[in-house]
């Protein structure tokens, strides 16, 4: 069965209208509430500068900061993996698993492990995870992926999660208040915190001079399973890395504003060592990252931070949906990122996009994802990647479009056959037409009016 | 011959970073400060769903302990004594009936009402989340104006572990709407002190 | 000053009114305008779908039509971004250097060349703004919703100069039309979407005309709107400037 495209799932999702306007409406509203804590910081705009600056660096100096972070992480007693792919890193994380004998695993919200498919990989060896993240909860019941990097279940309305906790957790049938509904999550997974042996997190921030780690959440349910279980994996990018200490309070500042409009998230978890009696690892992964690295044109997108507020400005993400993306990370760094990972598959994504900038004005690091999604169209036309009627219908179009005398005649003629045989295009065949009136055909170009006229 | 995961992966990164570039030079003159850094502290911990006591905050704070102590629940007050053995070692199972726990912070930071706990102060890591209030107790001179300041004044990796902490945990999942009371804390509770209570 | 005035492709074709009036305004204002007789298209279309490879017979041609003129001036803010981002083939690098840096969207033209800050144009009726986006975000023709940055903005500064005119803004200032080049066709659902979006929000302010520094823009909400039995008209910012009773 292969994966719907971009155009055509946005269609579909499109055909419920008033379910676009409420999933558009909704993710605007973060939109909104990014740009009410953004403005009250005079120095946003340097802090972006900063930021940008400190993941540049970090990024030119990558291999030294990955040693030192080991190096100093080890001295204090996390144990350091390393994955070169996916598959790596689930082979690892089932290590640990097996060796430990462990039968009780719970993990908070990590991009990577979706990326990674952790899930189904430890599903396959009869191991179950508790995903604890609210919006994956909720996701994981459903057996669906989530839609949004930050908001996972944003694609749901309270009635669906009513509905999903109705028949998991047995909740109220009709009861829809999220308090309520939230208490009920509440209520169910602190018996699983409690009784976790092994909490598996993501990282946001890994710090080389110290070998440490930042985990940012606000329902406390990666602290709630870390502080619990007798281990602790937290799963990184090799991107995750910045240089000292002293940075986050750059990173700190730019990430919740970005993402949901907050100063700061309710919990900035810093992991130094384990605690006594504890296992604490990392597993370091690269799947892909340090080929991007070697991409001059999109190893910018490796400075991501996951803050999602790229989604929640794109018009396209909002009216289409994170699932019509395909991919763990939807939305315009989605659209970077996953070229890279698999261009056949992904190839369709920088083309879900008008170009229109707003993405690359949001991103606290400064990523040129529109321009790079342009590059990205290069790239992906030059492989071959695109439909051969496209490939053929640009070749003539350039042509035409080359030739001045060929360039008159053909708009003379074509806007002749559109005054008299209007159905010519005014049919179901064009697909502009489909939603749209035409354009009219004026009888004269302004070339004919000027020669005329001047 | 093969190479480690960790061989290629360093040697692939080697290859492939750009140029080196600066790391930005950071005059802290250009972050924000505020004129009142006490009332934006203040005003922060309430907009993220705490409460803040500051004024006959002691009395209000002896007046919390013994209200909370004649309820009868389980409480931990780590004001006196953090380093104290008797919870250091509990488990999840055993904490799970925590209701409230007293917690000194170090630092608050004024343009977030975040504050921050190191392990020293919390004797056991679970305490701060695993409880259903939360109670924080901040020296009042001890509030800076953003995070910058905060790292200046605090040495984060000092311990094995340290949390910011921005009022009672909550989520949003649930179409926006704003819950407060996730898997951390439901509630929480500053006061701000004066000098050593 | 001496300019070559560069018409995009489908505003020749399709909108020249658009045209017309880019000419006439800066004949008025003082300015000696040629139009290059041979000139076709930037070569945006094929280098948005991945097809920059397939652009240098319009690069050629631009070349040929408007070197050495010191200004060349164009009513299209995304053809103009497109001249000065990608057109790196067909001649000289000094040469496409300096057309590069010699070519300008209408509004910008106007408020930074020849600095207008009177304008004898009269337009009374409420029209809507939509902000074009690659001229916007590309040549900051306005500043950004997204930045924490003073507001302006080029096209408004000469519209507030026409006399009569309500200008009215939608509450999303700069969200994308959905027009996106061949997007339009190929992401049809949600390019219509993104449409009849925008022009919800000017309908919400009773408006009788939007207005736009692109026709693209205009071109795609007109399909909308027509399709809609809407009164509502678009129009190019040149013919509001233009206008006299």
């Amino acid at each position: 069965m292969s994966i719907k495209q971009h155009a055509e799932a946005a269609e579909e999702f499109i055909r419920d209208e008033a379910r676009t306007d409420w999933h558009d409406e909704t993710l605007w509203f973060v939109r909104d509430k990014r740009d009410i804590a953004v403005n009250k910081l005079p120095e946003w705009e340097i802090l972006r500068d900063w930021a940008s600056r400190i993941k540049d660096h970090t990024l030119s100096n990558l291999d030294h900061y990955l040693k030192s972070f080991e190096e100093k992480a080890a001295s204090n007693g996390i144990i350091v993996h390393w994955a070169t792919d996916a598959e790596d890193h689930n082979r690892i994380i089932h290590k640990i698993i097996a060796d430990n004998k462990i039968d009780k695993i719970v993990k908070s919200k990590s991009m990577l492990t979706e990326e990674c498919h952790l899930n189904e990989y430890l599903q396959s060896k009869g191991i179950k995870i508790l995903d604890s993240d609210l919006g994956e909860y909720i996701v994981q019941l459903r057996e669906e992926t989530p839609s949004h990097i930050v908001l996972p279940a944003i694609h749901l309305k309270r009635q669906d999660v009513s509905e999903t906790f109705h028949e998991h957790l047995h909740t109220e049938k009709g009861n829809y208040d999220p308090q309520y509904l939230a208490g009920a999550a509440r209520h169910h997974l602190r018996e699983r915190f409690i009784e976790a042996d092994l909490a598996i997190t993501g990282v946001n921030f890994a710090i080389a001079e110290s070998g440490s780690f930042v985990v940012c959440t606000n329902e406390g349910n990666a602290d709630m399973g870390v502080h619990a279980a007798n281990i602790h994996i937290a799963c990184m990018g090799i991107e995750k890395l910045i240089p000292k200490t002293d940075h986050l309070g750059v990173f700190l500042r730019l990430l919740a504003r970005s993402a949901t409009g907050q100063p700061i998230t309710t919990y900035s978890s810093h992991f130094n060592k384990p605690r006594p009696g504890q296992q604490m690892h990392v597993v370091i992964v690269d799947n892909g990252r340090s080929r991007q690295l070697g991409r001059p044109d999109f190893r910018n997108s490796l400075k991501c931070i996951r803050c999602a507020a790229c989604f929640n400005t794109c018009p396209v993400y909002r009216k289409s949906g994170g699932h019509s993306y395909h991919s763990a990370v939807a939305g315009p760094i989605g659209s970077i990122l996953n070229p890279n990972l698999d261009m056949k598959a992904n190839s369709d994504l920088p083309f879900a996009s008008t170009l229109c900038g707003s993405c690359s004005n949001v991103c606290p690091v400064k990523i040129d994802i529109h321009q790079q999604l342009w590059k990205w169209r290069q790239i992906i036309v030059a492989n071959g990647n695109v439909e051969k009627g496209k490939k053929v219908g640009m070749q003539g179009m350039a042509w035409v479009l080359s030739n001045p005398q060929v360039y008159r005649i053909s708009g003379k003629i074509g806007r002749w056959v559109m005054r008299t045989f209007p159905f010519m295009l005014s049919n179901r065949l064009n697909a502009w037409y489909k939603q749209r009136e035409m354009p009219r055909a004026p009888e004269k170009s302004f070339r004919d009016w000027f020669i005329e006229n001047k | 011959m093969i190479m480690s995961s960790r061989e290629t992966i360093l040697k692939a990164v080697a290859m492939n970073k750009p140029d080196l570039s600066e790391l930005p030079d950071m005059d802290l003159s250009m972050t924000i400060q505020y004129a009142d850094c006490k009332q934006q502290f203040v005003d922060m911990v309430e907009a993220s769903g705490g409460k803040a006591f500051y004024q006959n905050s002691r009395q209000d704070l002896l007046n919390d302990l013994a209200e909370v102590k004649a309820e009868g629940k389980f409480m931990i007050n780590l004001l006196e004594n953090p380093h104290t053995e008797e919870w250091k070692n509990l488990k999840a199972f055993e904490l799970e009936g925590l209701d409230t726990c007293y917690l000194r912070a170090e630092l608050g930071v004024a343009e977030s009402g975040a504050m921050w706990i190191s392990e020293k102060q919390m004797s056991n890591r679970l305490l701060p989340f695993i409880c259903q209030h939360l109670v924080i107790v901040l020296d009042q001179g001890n509030i800076v104006n953003n995070m910058h300041h905060a790292y200046h004044q605090i040495d984060a990796a000092a311990e094995g572990f340290g949390v910011f902490i921005a009022g009672p945990s909550k989520t949003a999942d649930i179409e926006q709407n704003l819950v407060i009371g996730a898997h951390g804390a439901r509630s929480m509770r500053v006061y701000l002190i004066d000098n050593e209570m | 000053m001496k300019i070559g005035l560069f018409i995009p492709c489908y505003i020749d074709q399709f909108y020249p009114e658009a045209a017309i009036a880019t000419y006439q305004l800066l004949k008025k204002l003082g300015c000696e305008v040629s139009y290059p007789m041979d000139q076709t298209c930037c070569g945006q279309p094929m280098a948005n779908s991945g097809f920059s490879n397939l652009t240098k017979g319009c690069d050629v041609n631009f070349v040929k039509n408007f070197r050495g003129f010191e200004y060349i001036v164009a009513p299209s803010g995304s053809c103009v971004l497109h001249i000065k981002q990608h057109l790196k083939k067909g001649a000289d690098p000094s040469v496409l250097q300096k057309i590069r840096e010699s070519v300008y969207e209408l509004s910008e033209f106007l408020i930074d060349i020849l600095k207008v800050t009177r304008l004898e144009a009269s337009f009374p009726h409420k029209v809507g703004m939509h902000v074009s986006c690659h001229g916007q975000r590309g040549l900051h023709l306005s500043s950004m919703s997204e930045l924490v940055a003073p507001e302006f903005s080029k096209a408004e500064q000469l519209l507030n100069m026409v006399e009569g005119l309500e200008l009215l803004k939608p509450v999303r200032v700069d969200e994308c039309c959905g027009f996106g080049g061949a997007f339009c066709v190929f992401e049809e659902a949600v390019s219509v979407k993104m449409g009849k979006d925008r022009i919800k929000e000017h309908l919400v302010n009773d408006v009788e005309f939007i207005t736009a520094g692109d026709t693209s823009c205009l071109m795609h909400l007109e399909g909308i709107l027509n399709r809609q039995g809407s009164g509502v008209k678009t129009i190019h910012l040149a013919e509001i400037l233009n206008n006299v009773l």
